[in-house]
């Protein structure tokens, strides 16, 4: 078995080496404004403001964690649950407003965040952070990639081509799995029959990781680990970041159905934003004061985004014919009354 | 201008747009050490090293996933698929990604992919080594497709392909790859997306007959429907012929501009010669599922006399 220990940092009360605190604080942030991001998503969803949206509520450890530990130059490669990251690299929010908004507004070009589109179909996006690292490595430049997915797309195989490529390539890859045990109404154990998740890397050849995926502090160590080793030529990492689905899978979700409510409240109780201020707190670090001005920052900030989202103008029709081709066949408007 | 066959064609096309182009690789099964089950990129890695002809895991999918991702890291893949029906687990990453992509990030990124792949039946070969799967591509928005059938178009729509700048699919006929020989331009030769080729003036078989033309679509998308109407305008009859299965195969859609656009045009009902809707049969029957010369006659025959 490839487990190693189910790490933590909080918890355990240690601190991190090399990270000061404005590095602890700009983690805070990045939480609490994805955090702001999905509540404020929720309500909008509810007032018809946007569409069907998929939550990620307690899913923001594993993503400010992972995104924190990486270089600007590196790539991410988000699924659907991971929509809002490009927050963290400065995206507005407006542009992910119109994404779930189903507006072309929410097209962006990958190369001016270095995040790929958001995957909708499961694990068909790990083939391409594999070659984007492999890529990257055959030009002899730096940048490594990091794809998100959950405990689901293990079982897709594009998953498996992805993980396989990237290692035989030795490709500078971190396949992070937000094993959040749920794939809509499937529980985990009804999707693999492995121990964990992470013994799957032994079968790549490659390092298995485990960490708490509510602590994001030991998110953020394992992925740096991830990042050194990629930048070292050694291969891609697979990290599982273990946490528990608290929300529905997305808004046309009533995981009443199936799911173990007491599990639900006990795991909302020690969210991973929570978790993270109390740390922060016993540091003396974070304050009543500063808490509160961080998290008016995120709410303005989305209060800007929606207000920009929603004065955009209804995109033009014309654009349906837009985009697909750099040199489109002259009978793509065939039957078109326009 | 150097005498080929078909398959040397190819080969010659990889050779002058990797070194041509220092951003385009090849990458698939088998394809740098052993130079392709079909010789078509032998001596890539050679001259070129194995970063530019690279050997992949058995993975279709993975394959043409890695395609886009090396596109965005600045490459401009090669894709080979050792068979046309070895080629459909790549068929989830072509229509969930690579047909999208571009369209997906407002048009800012390029994905100039190309997948080249040996198609076709009657090679005596087992199960799954004789399809002709172009109407799943084709099907695809965003895909481009192009069929030579001379060793001169096989350098040059190949070329036009690795140069596109979006995903275009090029299938090969196997069947010819070492049969048919024919003049290919040497150095740079590219026949652009989006022409027919009038193949041939008269039929023998029926030149005493009628007078009948032969129109090679060669590109599938973007389709050259102005030559096809014009040949139709010609002779008011027209008999397509594919090896595809016959339901939605791409012969439909040809008849369905010409019902649309040529009906004045028309002496008689356009008639297909496809192949059937059964998996492509054992190779001891096979003969009796290619559109035959015969088929082929009988059905122009048919028309003539309609």
């Amino acid at each position: 078995m490839a487990q190693v220990a189910h790490r933590s940092v909080i918890d355990e009360e240690r601190e991190l080496d090399g990270v000061g605190e404005r590095e602890l604080l700009d983690i805070y942030r990045s939480m609490v404004l994805l955090r702001t991001y999905d509540e404020r998503s929720l309500v909008y969803h509810r007032q018809g403001r946007i569409g069907t949206y998929a939550i990620f509520w307690n899913h923001e450890a594993m993503q400010a964690g992972s995104v924190h530990a990486l270089a600007d130059e590196d790539w991410i490669f988000p699924s659907y649950r991971e929509s809002a990251i490009g927050l963290l690299r400065g995206m507005p929010p407006a542009t992910v407003l119109h994404w779930w908004r189903g507006h072309p507004a929410g097209w962006w070009n990958p190369a001016d965040y270095n995040v790929a589109s958001i995957c909708v179909p499961i694990a068909t996006h790990v083939p391409h952070a594999a070659g984007l690292a492999w890529g990257k490595k055959l030009k002899g430049e730096p940048a490594c990639a990091i794809a998100y997915f959950g405990d689901g797309a293990t079982s897709e195989g594009a998953f498996h081509e992805g993980a396989n490529f990237a290692a035989v390539m030795q490709a500078p890859l971190i396949l992070f799995c937000n094993n959040n045990q749920w794939a809509i109404s499937t529980p985990l154990h009804a999707q693999t029959h492995a121990e964990t998740l992470a013994d799957k890397a032994v079968g790549y050849g490659m390092p298995g990781v485990r960490v708490d995926g509510g602590d994001v502090l030991a998110v953020y160590e394992a992925t740096r680990e991830a990042v050194d080793r990629a930048r070292a030529g050694e291969g891609p990492t697979f990290i599982e970041a273990v946490t528990y689905r608290a929300a529905p899978h997305a808004t046309a979700d009533d995981p009443r159905a199936y799911i173990d409510l007491a599990r639900v409240e006990q795991e909302k109780k020690n969210e991973c934003l929570g978790r993270y201020e109390r740390y922060l707190r016993r540091l003396g670090m974070l304050g009543d004061e500063l808490e509160a001005e961080i998290k008016a920052e995120a709410v303005e900030a989305m209060r800007r985004g929606i207000a920009e989202a929603e004065a955009e103008p209804d995109p033009d029709p014309e654009l349906v014919f837009e985009h697909a081709y750099v040199d489109p066949p002259p009978n793509l408007r065939e039957g078109w009354l326009g | 201008m150097a005498e080929r066959l078909l398959v040397e064609a190819v080969n010659d096309a990889l050779h002058v747009e990797l070194g041509r182009d220092d951003s385009v690789m090849v990458l698939g099964e088998d394809v740098g050490r052993a130079g392709g089950v079909f010789r078509a990129t032998a001596g890539l890695r050679e001259r070129f090293g194995e970063n530019r002809c690279v050997d992949t895991p058995l993975a279709e999918a993975g394959i043409l996933g890695a395609a886009v991702g090396l596109c965005m890291a600045g490459w401009r893949p090669v894709c080979e698929m050792q068979y046309d029906a070895f080629s459909y687990p790549c068929l989830d990453q072509l229509i969930t990604h690579v047909g999208r992509y571009r369209w997906r990030t407002g048009g800012a990124m390029e994905f100039p992919i190309t997948i080249r792949m040996p198609y076709g039946g009657g090679v005596r070969a087992p199960e799954l080594h004789d399809d002709s799967p172009e109407t799943y591509y084709v099907h695809t928005p965003g895909i481009k497709l192009a069929i030579p059938s001379t060793p001169a178009d096989a350098k040059g729509l190949l070329a036009a392909a690795i140069r596109d700048p979006d995903p275009v699919v090029v299938l090969e006929p196997k069947l010819i790859y070492r049969t048919e020989r024919g003049e290919v331009p040497d150095g740079e030769h590219v026949v652009p997306l989006g022409k027919a080729r009038v193949a041939r003036a008269a039929a023998d078989e029926l030149a005493a007959e009628a007078s009948c033309e032969v129109l090679d679509i060669r590109s599938l998308r973007p389709l050259d429907e102005d030559a096809l109407l014009e040949s139709a305008s010609k002779t008011g009859r027209v008999v397509i012929v594919q090896e595809a299965p016959r339901t939605v195969g791409f012969g439909a859609e040809l008849a369905a501009i010409l019902a649309e656009k040529a009906i004045l045009d028309l002496r008689g009902p356009v008639l297909r010669v496809t192949g059937f809707d059964v998996p492509y049969p054992y190779w001891k029957i096979e003969d009796a599922y290619m559109p035959s010369v015969e088929r082929v006659i009988s059905a122009a025959r048919r028309l003539l006399e309609f």
